[in-house]
């Protein structure tokens, strides 16, 4: 449990990371390190892209399944991680 | 005229008859004239017969008083025949005179009132058919049915009647003697006379009609919907298949079921605690992936850097440093041991300790992946400083690890305890001085797994892993002269040579060599403790490292701190190749990818990487990579990728890539396809070897 809380220390205070959310199975943010409306966004637009996602990888190949997400963008890189029941969304600035 | 006598009657008459002005005089005639009779035979028979008294007279109270005269005053009423309700003008269309006619004779008869009679003449053929229809009784209703016609007289006589029901009673006893059938049958299908009986029924009160009616609680409703894709369907069957095996294992054991609660209940508590945990495994994903976008210019490094200027320098390589691997709470500490997991060839263990007697403390043991070069991915805190360790080849989970403290520990990674699962004490038969090496073993025969231990006590000792204990087996104990026998050693204490590293030969399975503080190497076997095969003086001071060559089965290399490495056949008992470092050699490896290739680290920092094949007296790449203060400690060539690490005194274990010179495999003639594998690099190495032979003089630098 405390290794958990740690790790998710270690990656907000990693060089370049803005924010660390964790979203639960509906999509509601459930540990945030950024502000709320920024939040709320972040955590329902990408549940239901790492849905789909998912949803995609799964219906080409029923046994396969989704580890990991990464959205590359001009700013930002936005990485998802879904788990069975929660998804780890972290937004990093690599050049920084 | 009789009539007033009873006036309210024949008023009543009248009022009943007052519609039905038609027929009214004729009934009333008759009324009257009845009335008349009745009066007459009351008087006849005095008032007290029954029929008459049951007409008493009851006025109506609204009824007229009239007087004498009044009621003797006679109207006379004109009563025509005529309906009052007929049509009086009723037309038909005349055809002859081609229009309508008024019909002049109306139909003035009105009918008030019919009523069938039901009395039947018994030669009718209705009343035949009625007695056929009653079978075996047909005698008796003969009887009655002629009582029932003499009954139709009977009205208008009354006093016949009684002699009728004389008769009845006579023809009832006449009939009684005759059968006892008939009587019964007389029982049961009485039949009711229809003019002397009286029919009685009764009504039950009835209950007055409720209706009760409740209304449940709905069903409460819920708007379902869902898209199902294939791989819904896929898990959904999944988990049905799961829950079928489960439920085919619980009837199989019963007995099981008591510990599956009981699981289940750690699961649940578990699972109960903290919602955060289940995000573990992807938190270390994204630590990964934040990782490696911090430090691309690494990973793409690692993956595709070839350093371009080796294409000019020919002979000579470089090493570019990768990622640092740094734990702050090992700050203090040297690295002590390193190690490459053989199956998952990212992963390395690095033992921190002191080799300092005066800085002995704590130690720990370290997990790195490449894939992470910012957080260990396992810590282990040990009471005593860590000294060597070894992962086993095929179960990477199993570590052991050797201590400054004498003990050997081995960690299960796949358990989630900071604790080692097997742990030797003194009672068990720890060594006495710091562990210098571990090494596993194969399996035994019992395919109980063990390794090997070498310790400056002198001894080197066998453990078994068998079930939660360790059990030791002292293999050989060493000592300046030779090996010494137990007994021997009870007498005197003898002069222990402390063994300080071992290695095993990888294809002869019993044959060891033992390297010792004194700077011999001793030829061993598993069998023999008495004695040592083969004794090399081949250092002046404590040997740091004894490795076999990963091609050839002949060859190992020594270093020492005495500044040398060492490279030697083991049927020679001179070493074959001889290099001067200048400063002391911490450790020398072989590659995994050639058997000419070594590399070697020294206290000066710096990394020295040897080809044979290109250069017999110098080294192709001497390189500090550390500053100059730092002492370098350990190296280690990762199994497939071309890289090493290296291990400093403060703690820093640095990764390095080795050039494309470093690594050179033999040029590729045109046309000619190069025989690749291990043969190939026995016969590299054969080669030079045969060469030194022929001279007989080993080469020194």
């Amino acid at each position: 449990m405390a290794e958990v809380e740690e790790t998710l220390k270690r990656i907000q205070a990693h060089k370049g990371v803005i924010g660390t959310i964790v979203v639960n199975a509906e999509g509601i943010p459930i540990r945030t390190t950024l502000d709320n409306s920024t939040t709320v966004q972040y955590a329902g637009l990408l549940h239901q892209l790492a849905m789909k996602a998912r949803s995609t990888v799964r219906d080409i190949d029923p046994q396969n399944d989704l580890t990991f997400l990464r959205v590359r963008s001009k700013k930002h890189e936005i990485m998802v991680a879904p788990d069975k029941e929660y998804l780890l969304i972290v937004i990093q600035n690599p050049s920084e | 005229m009789p009539v007033p006598q009873k006036p309210g009657t024949v008023r009543s008459k009248q009022g009943s008859n007052t519609h039905s002005l038609l027929k009214a005089p004729a009934v009333k005639g008759a009324k009257v004239s009845s009335k008349k009779k009745d009066d007459e035979d009351g008087t006849e028979t005095g008032d007290g017969d029954e029929w008459t008294q049951g007409k008493t007279l009851v006025k109506p109270p609204d009824q007229l008083d009239l007087t004498e005269e009044e009621l003797k005053e006679e109207f006379t009423r004109i009563l025509t025949a005529s309906n009052p309700h007929a049509p009086q003008n009723i037309v038909r269309y005349s055809f002859k005179e081609r229009c309508y006619k008024p019909v002049s004779s109306v139909d003035q008869l009105a009918v008030h009132f019919v009523l069938e009679g039901n009395l039947l003449h018994k030669d009718s053929d209705e009343a035949r058919r009625q007695r056929a229809r009653q079978g075996f009784a047909e005698e008796k209703t003969a009887t009655e049915t002629e009582n029932v016609a003499e009954n139709e007289d009977k009205p208008e006589t009354p006093a016949d009647g009684v002699e009728d029901a004389g008769d009845a009673e006579d023809g009832a006893g006449e009939e009684r003697p005759d059968s006892v059938d008939v009587q019964v049958g007389k029982k049961e299908h009485k039949i009711t006379n229809q003019f002397n009986f009286s029919e009685r029924a009764s009504q039950t009160f009835n209950n007055p009609q409720r209706d009760r009616s409740c209304q449940t609680e709905p069903p409460p409703r819920a708007t379902f919907s869902d898209t199902v894709n294939q791989w819904v369907i896929y898990d959904a069957y999944v988990e049905e298949l799961q829950k079928q095996e489960k439920s085919k294992e619980k009837q199989k054991t019963p007995k099981k079921e008591e510990d599956k609660g009981k699981k289940k209940k750690t699961v649940w508590v578990e699972s109960q605690s903290d919602d955060i945990t289940k995000v573990a495994k992807v938190a270390k994903i994204i630590e990964r992936m934040v990782t490696q976008n911090t430090f691309d210019d690494i990973a793409q490094d690692f993956k595709y850097f070839e350093d371009a200027s080796d294409e000019f320098r020919e002979l000579e390589g470089t090493l570019l440093p990768l990622w640092k691997f740094h734990y702050d709470k090992a700050k203090h500490l040297s690295v002590t041991a390193l190690c490459w997991n053989q199956k998952y060839k990212d992963l390395f263990a690095v033992g921190l300790g002191s080799y300092e007697f005066t800085k002995q403390g704590r130690g720990m043991l370290l997990f790195y992946s490449l894939k992470n070069s910012t957080y260990p991915e396992y810590i282990f805190h040990t009471n005593s400083g860590v000294m060597c360790l070894d992962i086993h080849k095929e179960l990477s989970y199993l570590v052991v690890v050797g201590f400054y403290d004498g003990s050997v520990a081995v960690y299960n990674l796949k358990e989630d305890r900071p604790q080692p699962v097997y742990k030797s004490t003194a009672k068990s038969g720890k060594h006495t001085d710091p562990v210098w090496q571990v090494k596993w073993q194969n399996d035994d025969i019992d395919k109980n797994h063990n390794f090997f231990s070498v310790s400056s006590d002198g001894r080197v000792v066998s453990w078994t892993l068998v079930k939660n204990e360790l059990l030791f087996t002292d293999i050989i104990k060493l000592s300046v002269e030779g090996a010494v026998s137990e007994g021997q050693e009870d007498m005197k204490i003898p002069d222990i040579a402390g063994g300080t590293s071992f290695d095993f030969h990888k294809e002869i399975d019993y044959l060891f060599l033992v390297g010792t503080e004194e700077g011999k190497i001793h030829k061993c076997s598993k069998s023999y403790s008495s004695q040592f095969l083969e004794t090399y003086t081949a250092h002046s001071l404590s040997v740091d490292a004894v490795k076999w060559n990963h091609f050839h089965p002949k060859v190992f290399i020594s270093c020492s701190s005495d500044w040398t490495v060492k490279i030697w056949d083991h049927t020679i008992t001179s070493p074959m190749f001889t290099f001067d470092l200048n400063t002391a050699v911490s450790d020398v490896a072989w590659s995994p990818y050639s058997s000419t290739v070594f590399a070697a680290v020294t206290i000066d920092g710096k990394v020295h990487v040897f080809d044979l094949s290109i250069n017999k007296y110098e080294a192709i790449c001497q390189q500090a990579v550390v500053s100059k203060k730092t002492k370098l400690t350990h190296i280690e060539f990762n199994p497939v990728y071309p890289i090493i690490i290296v291990g400093d005194d403060r703690g820093y274990v640095t990764s390095l890539k080795l050039s494309p010179n470093l690594r050179t495999k033999p040029k590729e003639k045109k046309g000619q396809e190069l025989p690749k594998g291990p043969e190939v690099e026995i016969a590299k190495l054969e080669k030079l070897l045969s060469l030194l032979r022929d001279t007989e003089s080993p080469v020194q630098k």
